[in-house]
């Protein structure tokens, strides 16, 4: 087992990263051996020669395993597994290095993720700070920023100098679902990585390898998921996962009248709705009971709090909503990726076209759809859905944004 | 004027030993006040007044305050916020409610509700005169009270120069009776709408609600009219596109609904009050399936350019409230 085992179908991207983790550890192990004054100047002199950078730009469809592979890539600049001295590759899993970096307990590799809308100016100043420091292991300060597209522009900003310029020994891994996501000059400051959409074959190989699902619905959900292994193995794993999805590809035979758009429209939204507020329950009580006792409070939630916290309370219950809009939009999202679907094996019917059918227990309705309307009108309704979605990160009213789209789709 | 609204229970004397003034409204309340002060300095113009807030009164305070001074001189306590007297001073004015002092008059201004209730029941139970202020809310109360503020001045006016007075000044009853005054100084004769139109036009409140619903019903102009003004006073704009989707989604529910339903069945299904169901399906009659179609997704085109997705979000507001008028006249 290697740190690359979880890497599904990105061979050429492992191969890149795998002889940068080799350049890096040669000079690592040439600084420890020489003399520290010449070994920093060489630092600069050799990165320039040699295929490891210090910034580094993950880019791929969703699915794809970004997080994944900047996670594995720190697991390898962190290896300190005795065989590299005999040849072997950085990046074994078995030794300390690799071991903490990718279960995140490793004092060197720092992952940022966000559960909520946006990563602030705040938040970004405190990690440039955190990222001039040596690296406490004595080999590379490695910061992954997984969601480099939730940098809001002043906080991509905040980040320039730094990402050009780092302390010698800071690493930035930075993903983003595509080039555009990221800002152009930081883009401009990184080296940048593709990774593809996994081929279909190998995602249903992994979930029966590694998860031991079976062949036939590994098969199927990799096929629905269209090669996005996170959801396909959510929907293996999970039955309500797979019901929802099921309720999400029938709307479409319910877009006959005003009343059904608006109808379907409504559970959309008080699905997602009902998630935010599932998690919610799970996490936001125990949160604020935590910082209530944290706060010197008395148990119980009606006690009396001390003076002075009620700010600290509200920005909790601030933070809380961002994340709870998060959520609802998250799953709206996911629902209107599995109507795309729908409509994309529509146009394949409609077309002819041999590219295999994602929703093959959907068949029927796919058929009937295809035969009552023409290709141009399911095009339309794929813009329908994709605009629904810009609307929603535009910030419009959920529902409203929903009900267009569902009015859309009806109109053909 | 005075006392022209605040409402009395029976003990009609101004200068009982303790008075109450239970609300929210503000100039209802210094009216209650002026009124009690008034009397008392009518009936000896040397009366002493008190006027005190929660934060003067320390335990203690209202001993001193109300201890019989050398000339026996009136004296008339007013205090403020009465529900946020501090517990110990609640105490002292529970003994002074058992044992008042004779030429001692007080007047505890209340808020009303929950807190401090205490107070307000033990004043109450010894018989205490009680002057109701609740904030006015409905249209008609503000209605009622600028023709009582005409009357009590002794001047006449239509019921449309009231009414106009009060679209044009809105729900601030101060703003209300200084306004209803000033008309009864400086008209000679009848005010009628033609002199309020001199003195105040324009309109100080539209809502989104108002011209969502000029709006499906297809009167463009009136709906334009009252966006304009929305605009003008200030409503949050996506207050607006609210109100229009919602008044656009009623109707495409109730449209598909099933037309020999029973009210209340039909009411739970749209999850809409019965009497919005009646109103409903008087908008809906110019409407079509497609009109439906067509109009919310120009309002959900116009929230989005409300939320900053375009630089004019007037006219993006000006553009769906036309396709919204238009659409509810589709129906050929």
């Amino acid at each position: 087992m290697t740190v690359w085992d979880d890497l599904i179908g990105q061979n050429p991207v492992i191969e890149q990263l795998l002889s940068a983790a080799r350049d890096a550890d040669a000079l690592v192990t040439a600084t420890a051996a020489g003399a520290d004054a010449a070994a920093n100047t060489a630092t600069a002199n050799a990165l320039n020669a040699s295929k490891m950078t210090h910034a580094w730009l993950f880019t791929g469809p969703p699915g794809s395993g970004r997080a994944e592979a900047a996670r594995a890539f720190a697991a390898a600049l962190q290896c300190v597994s005795p065989d590299r001295a005999l040849g072997g590759a950085p990046g074994c899993g078995f030794c300390d290095g690799c071991h903490t970096a990718l279960v995140g307990t490793h004092a060197d590799v720092e992952v940022v993720a966000t559960d909520q809308l946006s990563i602030g100016v705040k938040d970004t100043r405190d990690l440039v700070r955190r990222s001039a420091m040596s690296p406490a292991g004595g080999r590379w300060q490695i910061i992954v920023l997984e969601d480099a597209d939730r940098l809001t522009e002043g906080a991509g900003n905040v980040l320039l100098k730094a990402v050009e310029e780092p302390a010698p020994r800071t690493v930035w891994l930075l993903c983003a679902p595509s080039v555009e996501d990221a800002l152009p000059t930081i883009r401009s400051r990184c080296r940048l990585l593709t990774l593809r959409t996994p081929p279909v074959d190998a995602v249903a190989d992994a979930l029966m390898r590694r998860d031991g699902i079976a062949p036939d619905l590994a098969a199927s959900v990799a096929r629905a998921t269209r090669g996005h292994i996170g959801r396909a193995r959510r929907l293996a794993t999970d039955e309500r996962a797979r019901e929802r999805r099921a309720a999400v590809l029938r709307l479409p035979q319910q877009f006959d009248d005003i009343g059904g758009c608006l109808k379907a429209a409504q559970s959309l939204v008080d699905s997602a709705t009902e998630d935010a507020k599932q998690v919610a329950e799970e996490v936001d009580t125990k949160e604020t009971e935590e910082m209530r006792a944290a706060l010197g409070a008395a148990a119980g939630a009606g006690s009396r709090m001390p003076r002075g916290t009620a700010g600290v309370m509200k920005d909790l219950a601030d933070r809380q909503k961002r994340r709870s809009t998060r959520t609802q939009r998250d799953t709206l999202d996911l629902a209107l990726t599995d109507l795309v679907g729908f409509y994309r094996d529509v146009l394949a019917v409609q077309f002819d076209s041999d590219a295999r059918i994602a929703n093959a227990d959907h068949h029927d309705a796919v058929h009937r759809q295809a035969a009552t309307a023409r290709p141009e009108n399911t095009l339309r309704r794929i813009e329908a859905i994709l605009a629904c979605r810009e609307a929603l990160d535009t910030n419009v009213a959920p529902l409203l944004a929903v009900e267009a789209m569902t009015m859309a789709l009806r109109a053909g | 004027m005075l006392g022209a609204m605040a409402k009395k229970n029976a003990s009609d004397d101004l200068l009982a030993p303790v008075t109450l003034a239970v609300g929210q409204e503000d100039l209802l309340l210094d009216r209650a006040v002026g009124q009690v002060v008034a009397a008392a300095r009518a009936a000896d113009a040397d009366t002493d007044v008190r006027d005190l807030t929660p934060d003067a009164l320390p335990p203690g305070a209202l001993a001193e305050l109300v201890s019989p001074s050398l000339f026996s001189e009136r004296k008339v306590v007013v205090v403020r916020n009465a529900q946020d007297l501090s517990a110990d001073t609640v105490k002292d004015f529970k003994a002074f409610l058992a044992a008042p002092v004779e030429e001692i008059t007080l007047v505890l201004v209340h808020a009303g509700g929950a807190k401090g209730k205490a107070l307000l029941d033990a004043a109450r139970k010894v018989g205490a005169r009680e002057v109701a202020c609740p904030k006015m809310t409905k249209p008609a109360d503000r209605l009622a009270f600028v023709r009582g503020e005409f009357r009590a001045a002794g001047c006449s006016a239509t019921p449309e120069a009231c009414q106009a007075l009060v679209d044009a000044l809105g729900s601030d009853l101060r703003e209300l009776a200084s306004a209803c005054s000033q008309l009864a100084a400086d008209i000679e004769g009848p005010v009628d709408e033609a002199v309020v139109a001199r003195y105040y036009t324009g309109r100080a409140e539209a809502t989104g609600f108002e011209v969502a619903d000029f709006a499906v019903t297809g009167r463009a102009a009136e709906a334009l009219e009252r966006l304009r003004w929305a605009l003008a006073v200030g409503q949050p704009l996506p207050g607006i596109t609210f109100a229009l989707a919602s008044g656009v989604r009623a109707i495409g529910k109730l449209a598909t609904a099933p037309r020999n339903a029973r009210p209340g069945d039909l009411a739970r299904d749209l999850g809409m009050p019965p009497w919005k169901i009646d109103r409903v399906r008087q908008q809906m009659r110019g409407w079509s399936a497609d009109g439906v179609s067509v109009a919310l997704r120009a309002v959900a085109e116009a929230d989005a350019a409300v939320k900053g997705a375009a630089a004019d979000p007037a006219y993006a507001l000006e553009k769906a409230v036309v396709i919204i008028a238009r659409a509810a006249r589709s129906r050929g």
